[in-house]
């Protein structure tokens, strides 16, 4: 295959591969690694290579966007930003240390974790327990008001050591398997902070690209940034969820979000297969 | 002049994730279209990882050998802008919380720029 068409493929599928990424709120990630390593049939540290590159890319450009609804929790994202650096920097360490079978493995159970978060029901109100008062919360000003129909509603983190914990795993996860990993984050401030939903969301998209940042740094020293591979990727990707995004705030996408869950869950059982039958 | 709000500090960094972007796409693409110009060249077969040498890999190598045009490590230079971009993000909350006069939150940030600025001087050593 010669660099042309090689490289015009890769940025076709990237493009797709970020459209539904940004359709569906999972990233361009958690697609892009098993269709270059499956498809493509590249290593799996250059895939994961070009697919954090392409996080940080799609993070960064989304940002704008996010920081318009005012939604976002600056304090509570660079506090939450200690512990994903950290396991960002475990996680990358761990990927020269265990063989690209476990790397699969264990991307195929996030993706089937993923697909499986993206239908939890997504209120649009202050739980009642982010009411609570929360002395280390209130100690390190992790709190906020949130723009309800009726006026501004405050809230209080909850639960901050397990928060963190979480956080902790999800950025080892995004160093491991070069991925925002945001619906573990999400799942963190969510389920685990019980800040309201939305806050999370667009607190993990700021918090996704610096989480990425601290384990590029040591893929790039390493090699597993590739020129060639990363930059139809990163390219793609980043139109890819631009558009995405654009529809969203058009049109319903309940049908597409179901059929691209299932394509995921597919893709993450392939992934498992792959790696425990030696293939990847 | 005025402390800065919280929702100040989100706008200015928003702006400034978007500069970093177009210009690391811009690099970038300037790269890809140089190396393009040898479109019928085979694809190295990439199922096999192989580490590559400084001139991909260390921030002084990429920058030399893009200095002489080498295509490739000029698609690097475009890379390393492109992760630059969110430690810079940092580096303006730091900044933003000291003109708050936020002590706690000056520290956080400057820890979490510690650990980034570790990665990726120190990262590769493994």
């Amino acid at each position: 295959m010669t660099i042309l068409v090689f490289s015009g493929l890769l940025f076709a599928t990237s493009i797709l591969a970020g459209f539904l990424g940004a359709l569906t709120g999972l990233g361009g990630g958690v697609v892009i690694v098993p269709v270059l390593a499956l498809l493509f049939k590249v290593d799996i540290r250059y895939a994961i290579g070009a697919s954090l590159v392409s996080v940080i890319a799609t993070s960064s450009g989304a940002a704008v966007a996010y920081v318009r609804e005012g939604l976002s929790n600056i304090r509570i994202g660079m506090f939450l930003e200690v512990a994903t650096t950290l396991g960002a920097l475990l996680g990358a360490y761990l990927t020269a240390k265990i063989s690209s079978h476990w790397i699969a493995i264990v991307f195929g159970a996030v993706l089937l974790y993923s697909a499986f978060a993206s239908f939890r029901k997504k209120s649009d109100r202050v739980p009642a327990e982010a009411q609570a008062e929360n002395p280390l919360a209130k100690k390190l000003e992790l709190t906020g008001v949130y723009p309800g129909p009726n006026g501004g509603e405050p809230y209080t983190a909850q639960r901050v050591p397990l928060g963190f914990g979480i956080m902790f795993a999800a950025g080892t996860l995004s160093g491991l398997l070069g991925i925002g990993s945001g619906a573990v984050k999400v799942l963190a401030m969510d389920q685990a902070m019980k800040l309201p939903f939305k806050v999370s969301t667009t607190t993990s998209n700021f918090m996704i690209g610096v989480t990425a940042a601290a384990s590029a740094g040591i893929y790039l020293a390493r090699g597993y940034i590739h020129p060639t591979i990363a930059m139809p990727v990163m390219l793609g990707v980043l139109a890819g969820s631009l558009l995405g995004t654009r529809i969203l705030v058009k049109t319903d996408v309940a049908t597409l979000r179901s059929v691209f869950a299932l394509v995921i869950v597919l893709l993450g059982i392939e992934m498992m297969y792959s790696g425990i039958t030696g293939k990847i | 002049m005025s402390r800065p709000t919280d929702h100040d500090l989100d706008l200015s960094v928003a702006a400034m994730l978007r500069v970093g972007v177009t210009l690391a796409t811009l690099v970038m693409l300037g790269g890809g279209i140089l190396s393009l110009l040898h479109p019928w060249t085979t694809t190295p077969d990439y199922k096999h990882f192989e580490p590559g040498g400084p001139a991909l890999r260390t921030l002084s190598g990429i920058a030399r050998s893009a200095m002489h045009g080498d295509a490739q490590s000029i698609i690097q230079l475009g890379l390393v802008l492109l992760i630059a971009t969110p430690v810079a993000r940092v580096v303006f909350c730091v900044a933003g919380f000291a003109r708050q006069r936020s002590l706690l939150y000056f520290g956080i940030s400057s820890l979490v720029l510690a650990v980034l600025l570790y990665s990726l001087t120190k990262g590769g050593g493994s």
